[in-house]
């Protein structure tokens, strides 16, 4: 049975485990004095028995499908003859793929290499055997766990609290979600950079300033070993992301002063929402935009004054991720220049200061930390956008300043690196995680002092 | 010191300090009108160039059915009906009304006039009627992209003939068709219809359309629940001062500021080659755009849940209610449309997120519409960004247009979250 | 209330309006008229309200909070070199009436003004009057000390800076020494005067903001409740302070403490209602008021 089928009986088990629940609840009660001497309400003596039956039942759905896969591959490079077995990783990764293609394209019979035919027979076998086996097991385990319950029904039974219990845990399961992505992000980026590292020294990497990642197919091909020196993508990140920021935060500031303490409130109620709509458009438009119309703009402004302006230059990515971090820019100091207490405004004004210079003077410096926290979640919003520059910004890795010229940033060589046609274990895709790595690490550390800064700029007000 | 001599001083200062203020001022209107006109400046560059893509223009041609032509002997022998080479009797007819055309290139360019899915709207509609066979038929058919960039006036012909994409000749053609009133600019239904494809008068976001609701299906069948039990749980049962319940605060409020491009690293290294999960599916951008989602519909659901006034919980959990109870029966209905604003709020930024997706191999060129979340397909971000990227300048207007229609999406989840916030607003 | 009006969008923020705003004479809950004393007609201000060498005069003030009336009706002058206080329950206007005369009702969109009111005979709500000109001449200090996240040096010299009263770095040292001393903070802070004014004790950062008005050499000084966040100790070195500074300017305070304002002032104003009930020299109207509200208040049976 597939998958979905499972689920599907399983859930229709679980309805049914739910009403046997409820009627045997009723069945071992008896009515005194108008009332049933159930501890609990019957729907709870339900509730009990689907999760007897449905927990267990589905754990062991989710893992055998999680592992399926990688045991089921394993145990068919086992079954390969040891002449194949004792081949590189590569190669051998290669014809496990064939092999799995092959058994599901379904034209095994027509396949020449008699070990690989074998091997795919042996696949399709391992599959079926396991897919049987796991349809098996997970309905004995429900209706064990279904029965197992069922016979526990009693009135004195606390199947209220045993079944808040189960929600409580699931709840607190969820809630350790958050922390289980940030464990899978670690490991999966740092899994993969450590196995780059391996074949790449780390000084390399971090310190070189030579970035093409090219392997090759022979070995004994010329440039076959491929330059991963990320310092050119690194600062053609913090280029774009400077750009970006230095025509956010003037523009964003500006406009949130503007309607937090100038504008009236019709003004404000009309301007804020509008402002917003910058920060819902999806990346992928703004990217467009960038290419198509900014980056040709800007050339041609360029060249109206004699510069040479890159049909990719950093400049156009840069000022259209400055337009997209505006609204972001502007509600965080819109949030900072509110929590500012009316006393010290009313201080200012109380000595005769006009409006701009209660702003300038005492409401800026007091907001500043805040500020401050506010414009390093922008940069690192700047430094992790991808579809932007993915979209306008080059592919040159050339180390330069210079913003008329094309650079390259992290995000567009991860997304490079990782769209093409990929051997998974080459040093060209786990490089990809090692910038991966990289990023994480930079946008954290950004994040971490910005939210402790804003953090403690609340406190100081409350 | 005299007061009137500060008096005096500060009278002095003040036209100075006014102009200031006036120019302080100014900086502020001009800050916040810059970014209106970049906002103004972005909508109407995507409106003028989509905006012709939802009309396209269609082709007349009388298209004889011959058999002897379509090599059909047997008129019920539906394996010849299908095979039949129903381009060879829409290339007659283009010969017939433009006789004297020599040379493979112009023979070529010819036929060109005509998208190539005109020999399958013959196909389809001989299929249904084989009865058809041998006689005369009219047949409005979808004109190749050239053409169609042409009639909507971004072809330039006054340009030299070798800077142009359509030639002299071609010109002609295209003249004579006007003429005889053979072309027609009609909505653009294939727009929605189809799937992609490389030719961009058959180029859809249909597939594209579907594969994002069954992403957001996925995503939204996950998020929803988790969220709501996690934010449920952070505000109602969980200890204060506890180490694990300060990680999972910190855990999620990072999440929400770690770049998305990171979670497709995760979804590609974890679900894709761990699990297995097959790639290219609504299943498994779900499953990475659910992590992404996560924090933002927690932090919602979180305030919601706040929001609820205690002393309604303290009257439920006084009359014999247990905690679960009073979540299950007051604090979350009562929360519910925080809730359900956050949740619109998150799915519209996971409707309209594109990184991780490329990780994850949802770029792939899928020209068949997805039926289910098992299907490979790709969603309406990613096919802006592949057309984005395809060099015809026909796709250029289809890239505007389907950003419209995602843009459109959006808008009206928006809608649908400030109204839902309206209509429930509650005041405690 | 506070809360409410702080997050709604366009307001200004922290306007103590409730405390303004005058009590309803019918009971919300019940729906009954409050009984008893309360129920005294108010008919015009009894007492001296106006004097002959008057500083500072306002005819007919009244003040809207968008469509609810604050303050009904009152004339009051206020005398040169003189304390004069300001006393009643919470939300009679006092504080409201106070901020009139700056003009710091200005920041509050939804205030509104009416009436005459002159400084040295000039209309301070006049066309031609400038409020940072006024603000400068009629300064004010408020409940809670506000010092601004500077240094003492900064605080001191701010308003200062502003209006460009010192031209050089020298005058500006003495201007904020004198300040300083004026305001009996300078022995305390000489040694530190880089150091935040947010750091000082309440008391000190209280007395650290008188030294901020006084540094632009106003002729009013506005002073609302300015003890009322302090310590008993620190409320008696400023009610010493004012003593001393009444010999160089006139000052209004308003006040919860019928104490205080018998032990600084010399002429009282009592508020009920938004209304001006009764001004008399201060041992007047402590030892004999003439309105029964008075009365009711000084003794003790509401407030």
């Amino acid at each position: 049975m597939p998958t979905q089928t499972i689920l599907i009986t399983l859930i229709a088990l679980l309805i049914f485990s739910y009403f046997i629940g409820h009627k045997r609840s009723i069945a071992v009660s008896s009515l005194d004095k108008g009332r049933r001497n159930l501890h609990s309400r019957p729907h709870y003596y339900g509730y009990m028995v689907a999760i007897w039956a449905g927990i267990p039942a589905l754990l062991i759905l989710m893992l055998w499908s999680a592992f399926n896969s990688s045991i089921v591959t394993s145990l068919t490079v086992s079954g390969l003859p040891e002449t194949i077995q004792a081949e590189s990783k590569d190669t051998l990764g290669l014809i496990i793929n064939e092999v799995k293609n092959l058994a599901v394209s379904g034209q095994i019979a027509e396949e020449t290499d008699a070990v690989k035919r074998d091997a795919a027979y042996h696949y399709q076998r391992l599959q079926s055997i396991s897919t049987l086996a796991k349809t098996v097991v997970v309905f004995v385990a429900a209706l064990l766990g279904m029965l197992f319950a069922w016979r526990l029904i009693n009135p004195e039974l606390r199947a209220r609290n045993k079944v808040e219990t189960v929600v409580r845990w699931s709840m607190i399961v969820c809630a350790s979600i958050a922390i289980l992505t940030t464990v899978g992000i670690v490991f999966s980026v740092l899994f993969e950079s450590i196995r780059f590292f391996e074949s790449v020294p780390p000084s390399d990497f971090l310190f070189g300033t030579k970035w093409s990642p090219q392997t090759s197919i022979r070995t004994d091909q010329v440039g076959s070993s491929g330059s991963f020196g990320a310092i050119p993508l690194f600062v053609g990140t913090l280029l774009i992301s400077a750009i970006a920021l230095i025509i956010a935060v003037p523009l964003g500031l500006m406009s949130a002063i503007y309607l937090s303490e100038y504008s009236s409130r019709r003004v404000r109620s009309f301007a804020k929402p509008t402002l917003e709509i910058l920060a819902g458009i999806p990346t992928v438009v703004y990217g467009f935009f960038a290419a198509l119309t900014v980056a040709p703009f800007l050339r041609d402004l360029g060249e109206s004054v004699g510069l040479s302006v890159a049909s990719e230059s950093a400049l156009a990515a840069g000022v259209v991720m400055g337009i997209m971090i505006i609204p972001f820019v502007s509600s965080l100091s819109d949030d900072v220049i509110s929590a500012v207490p009316q006393a010290m405004r009313d201080g200012s004004y109380g000595m005769g200061a006009t409006k701009s210079e209660t702003i300038r003077q005492v409401v800026i410096p007091a907001a500043l930390p805040g500020i401050v926290g506010g414009v390093l979640l922008a940069a690192s919003r700047a430094i992790g956008e991808t579809m932007i520059v993915v979209m306008a910004a080059g592919l040159s890795a050339k180390l330069t300043v210079n913003p008329l010229e094309a650079v390259t940033t992290v995000t567009v060589q991860i997304v490079t690196l990782l769209t093409g046609d990929q051997e998974f274990d080459s040093p060209k895709t786990l490089a990809a995680f090692a910038l991966g790595l990289g990023l994480f690490v930079i946008t954290l550390l950004l994040n971490f002092v910005a939210l402790h800064i804003i953090r403690k700029y609340r406190e100081q007000y409350e | 010191m005299s007061n009137s001599n500060s008096t005096e001083i500060i009278r002095a200062g003040l036209k100075k300090r006014y102009a200031r203020e006036k120019r302080f001022r100014l900086f502020g209107i001009a800050s916040l009108m810059i970014s209106f006109a970049f906002l103004l400046v972005l909508l109407f560059t995507i409106v003028s160039k989509g905006w012709p893509a939802f009309q396209q223009t269609y082709v007349k041609l009388d298209i004889v059915l011959d058999e002897t032509v379509l090599k059909v002997n047997n008129k019920s022998d539906e394996d010849a009906l299908f095979s039949a080479n129903y381009q060879k009797v829409v290339r007659e007819s283009l010969n017939k009304m433009f006789p004297g055309v020599k040379g493979r290139k112009q023979k070529r360019d010819l036929k060109n006039i005509v998208s190539n899915s005109a020999a399958y709207t013959i196909r389809d509609d001989v299929l249904e009627n084989p009865d058809l066979l041998g006689t005369k038929q009219t047949y409005w058919f979808l004109a190749k992209d050239d053409i169609d960039v042409f009639m909507k006036g971004k072809i330039d012909r006054d340009l030299p003939e070798d800077e142009r994409r359509l030639k002299d000749y071609q010109f002609e053609w295209i003249d004579k068709l006007i003429e005889e009133d053979r072309l027609e600019k009609r909505f653009n239904t294939v727009l929605f219809t189809n799937g992609d494809s490389r030719e961009p008068e058959q180029a859809g976001m249909k597939g594209a359309i579907m594969g994002s609701l069954f992403t957001m299906l996925v995503t939204l069948m996950l998020s929803f629940p988790i969220a709501v039990a996690a934010a449920a749980y952070l505000e109602e049962f969980a200890p204060q001062n506890n180490k694990w319940v300060d990680i999972i605060e910190i855990n999620i409020n990072n999440l929400a500021a770690v770049p998305s491009i990171v979670f497709g690293l995760l979804g590609l290294a974890v679900y894709i080659n761990y699990f297995g999960v097959p790639r290219s599916t609504p299943l498994i951008g779900g499953l990475v755009l659910t992590l992404m989602t996560l924090p933002t519909i927690i932090i919602a659901s979180r305030a919601a849940i706040k929001s609820v006034p205690p002393s309604i919980k303290e009257a439920a959990i006084g009359l014999g209610a247990s905690r679960i109870q009073t979540l299950f029966q007051h604090t979350l209905p009562l929360a519910m449309p925080g809730i359900l604003t956050g949740t619109i709020i998150g799915m519209a930024q996971a409707l309209g997120e594109t990184a991780p997706l490329l990780m994850i191999g949802m770029i792939a060129f899928v020209a068949e519409v997805p039926t289910g979340v098992l299907d490979p397909s790709t969603v309406m971000p990613v096919q802006i960004y592949l057309w984005s990227d395809s060099p015809e300048r026909a796709f250029t207007e289809r890239t505007s247009a389907a950003i419209m229609v995602l843009l459109g999406f959006l808008v009206a989840m928006n809608l649908i979250a400030i109204m839902l916030r309206k209509k429930f607003e509650r005041r405690w | 209330m506070t809360d409410v009006i702080n997050t709604m969008p366009g307001m200004p923020r922290a306007v103590p309006l409730e405390s303004e705003t005058p009590k309803p004479a019918v009971d919300a809950i019940t729906g009954e008229k409050h009984r008893s004393e309360f129920d005294v007609e108010i008919n015009g201000t009894v007492g001296k309200p106006l004097v002959d060498n008057a500083k500072m005069s306002s005819r007919n003030c009244d003040v809207f909070y968008g469509d609810k009336q604050a303050i009904f009706g009152v004339d009051l002058d206020i005398g040169n070199n003189e304390i004069i206080a300001m006393i009643g329950p919470s939300g009679c206007g006092k504080s409201t009436f106070l901020r009139v005369l700056n003009r710091m009702n200005d920041t509050i969109s939804i205030c509104r003004v009416t009436g005459e009111h002159t400084l040295d005979g000039e209309d301070i709500y006049g066309k031609k009057t400038d409020p940072v000109l006024l603000r400068a001449r009629v300064g004010m200090v408020f409940q809670k000390p506000n010092p601004f996240p500077k240094s003492i040096y900064d605080n001191v010299a701010y308003g200062a800076r502003l209006h460009g009263l010192a031209s050089n770095r020298s005058e500006l040292d003495d201007l904020v020494e004198a300040s300083l001393i004026k305001a009996g903070l300078f022995k305390e802070v000489k040694d530190d005067l880089q150091k935040p004014g947010t750091g000082l004790s309440g008391g000190q950062q209280q007395r650290l903001c008188i030294a901020r008005a006084i540094a632009v050499d106003p002729e009013v000084i506005l002073m609302d409740e300015p003890t009322s966040a302090l310590d008993p100790i620190a409320t008696a070195t400023i009610e010493e302070l004012m003593d001393e500074l009444r010999s160089n300017y006139t000052i209004a305070i308003v006040t919860h403490s019928m104490q205080q304002a018998a032990r600084v002032s010399q002429r009282t104003a009592y508020f009920h209602m938004g209304k001006l009930v009764e001004v008399n020299d201060t041992d007047k109207v402590f030892t004999n008021p003439e309105h029964q509200l008075t009365e009711n208040y000084i003794t003790g049976r509401f407030g």
